[in-house]
């Protein structure tokens, strides 16, 4: 009988170039280059006089740090405008390819590389962003990875890799409607925790899986990491196929045919065994609402904040405890009782065209809540950013008093000058509600883009049927 | 990197879960380009009463009095000890770079985040994976003594108290042999493994011509 073999194990075995035993050099196809955890590794380059392994699987672009209103005036500060300039001068003297702010394709390289279809099936992908796990959606073995694997991937195309485990998530049930992929995400982080995944590639299986477009799948993936997983996975199906044909870098004619071909055997064979398997069941899925500061601690939107006395384990009820001062908020209090002070629509969870297409729907023809300081929509892409304006959706947004901005990583961590002021409260469509992540002393509150709308209208958080 | 073998000293305690490299070092010195200069900045939203950024003086800051970092008891520590999921979050290496720049040479845990692990593999930080109740234990006798001093081997595998008692901890051959010759990655895998490489590269090529399209 022949071998049956996991997705994971069919991409690793494809890219495992030498085999340490505890250890494993993976080659690795395609690099995304941002502004913020490349520096010092092409300073490192430079300093050892090596050359580039494979300039060509290059894509680089600023995202974290990066102004989203008034380009025209430059940067916000000087020190984020050293970042972009040393950026620019690392792409221009190693000849990489390279989008600058006023391109259309500039935005978060998590939406970027899969709108370009430079994100394939099958392939290895390597990113200074532990985000980086997004590209799972397409059955690409994608990698966050630090400063010194950037230098490492510049210089060998590879990265070292103790081999993870293989960990199967099925998603049974049909998602209700009105919840979406990042309720999924938040629902699973709070009923696995944020380490269920430590040591793993999570494969994404099942109906709800399989039901759900190639945007929701990259909001899925892009939440893998915050379980601890190494990447994510998602097998190839028609959904796959149909989102990248005719994508600008996706291969065309007898290409494109070979590739749809090898693409479809991208699936983990029946009988294949992981390591760890969990089921989800997502039939009676509420929306969900962050209220602490990790994003396992979650409520649907009818509860209430827990009281510590849930947590049997002293640790957690510790870790609780702590959440509930930083977050300035009382156990039992209702979640629609917390007021607002910002709105962020945005992030590479969730600021792809779908999600902004839903979030309009929502605010069509209603206000912003006056008590609501500001509300932020910033497109994932240059490219997003213009079919939403071709849809129309910026001026839904912004005649609902929403500000529409340029693409960028903003306020989902707060480099930039998108921040939260200290003791601000704001309904988020990122991915993390860590203390001081979306600025020093902000309450980050994690919800998919229909309930950041609703809230965005009500003041509070609240459903779209609400408002 | 300055290669590790045996490190003796009293740890400096972080007794919380999850700790995320957000809070190792906020993202605002993140900005900065270079790879030094971030000690000073090691834990920076919890050791301070005011925010900081880069550029700005730090020396007139308040010290927050209850953070461990800012205690006399633990000053000058080598090794850090710290509760489960340590380092999840960003894939940031300045959390490493801030830790290794403050002068922590050792990190004591029931478990790491995966790329926070390997971060300080390449920085030549040792994390130690002990079990739960242990690295409890080690917190209770911080809580009542004030101060506890380790040895922790890697030849050995062993963190070794001051009463001679010896815990075992794991870490692959790799990452061993790497830390106690105080390796360069990239320079190895070029001597040993060029060949290698490009024959994948080759054979990528071959089997998915439609990687290079532009």
């Amino acid at each position: 009988m022949p071998q049956k073999h996991t997705l994971f194990e069919k991409i690793w075995s494809r890219h495992a170039a030498v085999d340490h035993g505890a250890s494993t050099l993976l080659y690795i196809d395609k690099h995304l280059v941002n502004e913020v955890t490349s520096p010092q590794a092409f300073d490192g380059l430079r300093g050892a006089g090596r050359a580039l392994w494979a300039p060509e699987s290059v894509i680089a672009t600023a995202d974290h740090n990066i102004p989203t209103a008034n380009r025209k005036a430059g940067m916000h500060d000087e020190i984020a405008a050293q970042q972009l300039h040393a950026l620019e001068k690392n792409c221009a003297e190693f000849s990489l390819s390279y989008f600058p702010l006023d391109d259309v394709r500039q935005g978060i390289l998590h939406v970027v590389a899969p709108e370009l279809g430079d994100t394939l099936p099958g392939t290895t992908i390597a990113c200074g962003d532990s985000h980086t796990t997004t590209h799972g959606a397409f059955a690409a073995l994608a990698f966050g990875v630090g400063t010194s694997d950037i230098e490492q991937v510049l210089a060998t195309q590879s990265i070292t890799l103790a081999k993870p485990r293989s960990m199967s998530v099925e998603i049974t049930g049909k998602l209700p409607p009105g919840v979406y992929a990042k309720d999924v995400a938040l629902g699973f982080l709070r009923e696995f925790g944020t380490d269920c995944a430590t040591g793993h590639v999570l494969e994404f299986t099942g109906e709800a899986v399989a039901a759900m477009s190639m945007e929701a799948r990259m909001t899925l993936c892009n939440m893998a990491t915050e379980a601890g997983a190494r990447a994510g996975l998602i097998t190839v199906d028609q959904v796959t196929i149909d989102y990248l044909r005719g994508r600008p870098h996706a291969p065309t004619g007898h290409d494109w045919d070979a590739a749809v071909e090898y693409w479809r055997t991208l699936r983990s064979d029946a009988g294949a065994v992981h390591d760890k398997a969990l089921r989800f069941d997502v039939g009676a899925l509420s929306p969900q609402v962050t209220w602490g500061t990790t994003p396992a601690m979650t409520v649907g939107i009818d509860d209430a904040v827990p009281s510590l006395d849930s947590y049997r384990d002293s640790d957690a009820r510790k870790a609780a405890q702590r959440a509930l001062e930083y977050m300035g908020i009382e156990a039992g209090t209702p979640m629609r009782a917390l007021a607002l002070d910002k709105i962020f629509i945005g992030s590479c969870t969730n600021a792809r065209i779908e999600d902004l297409r839903v979030a309009a729907q929502v605010v069509r023809g209603k206000r912003v809540a006056r008590s609501v300081r500001q509300a932020l929509v910033v497109p994932g892409s240059g490219s997003v950013k213009r079919q939403a304006e071709a849809e129309g959706l910026d001026r839904i947004f912004i005649d609902a008093g929403f500000e529409w901005r340029d693409a960028g990583c903003s306020m989902c961590l707060g480099m930039n000058n998108d921040a939260l002021a200290p003791g601000e409260r704001c309904a988020s469509t990122s991915n993390r509600n860590f203390e001081g992540r979306q600025g020093y002393g902000g309450r980050s509150h994690l919800v998919s883009p229909a309930l950041a709308a609703a809230s965005a209208v009500a003041g509070h958080f609240a459903l779209p049927g609400e408002i | 990197m300055e290669p590790f073998s045996r490190l003796s000293s009293h740890l400096v305690p972080i007794d919380r879960d999850n700790v995320d490299t957000d809070a190792i070092l906020p993202k605002q010195y993140m900005a900065m380009i270079t790879r030094e200069g971030f000690g000073e900045f090691l834990f920076d939203s919890w050791r301070y009463r005011e925010t900081g950024a880069p550029g700005r003086d730090n020396s007139g800051r308040t010290p927050q009095a209850d953070f461990a970092l800012n205690n006399p008891a633990y000053a000058g520590a080598r090794i850090l000890l710290a509760r489960k999921n340590f380092g999840c979050g960003s894939s940031r290496e300045h959390a490493v770079w801030a830790l290794a720049q403050y002068g922590i040479r050792a990190l004591i845990a029931p478990s790491f985040a995966d790329i926070f692990y390997g971060n300080c593999m390449k920085n030549g930080i040792l994390p130690v994976r002990l079990p739960a109740h242990a690295v409890d234990r080690m917190f209770e006798t911080i809580a009542v003594t004030g101060r506890l001093e380790l040895t922790v081997d890697l030849p050995s595998q062993q963190v070794i108290e001051a009463s001679g008692a010896a815990i075992a901890f794991d870490i692959d051959a790799m990452h061993k042999s790497s830390l106690l010759q105080g390796l360069d990655d990239i320079g190895r895998i070029l001597a040993e493994s060029s060949d290698a490489l490009q024959a994948m590269r080759a054979r990528r090529l071959a089997e998915e011509p439609w990687l290079l399209k532009k």
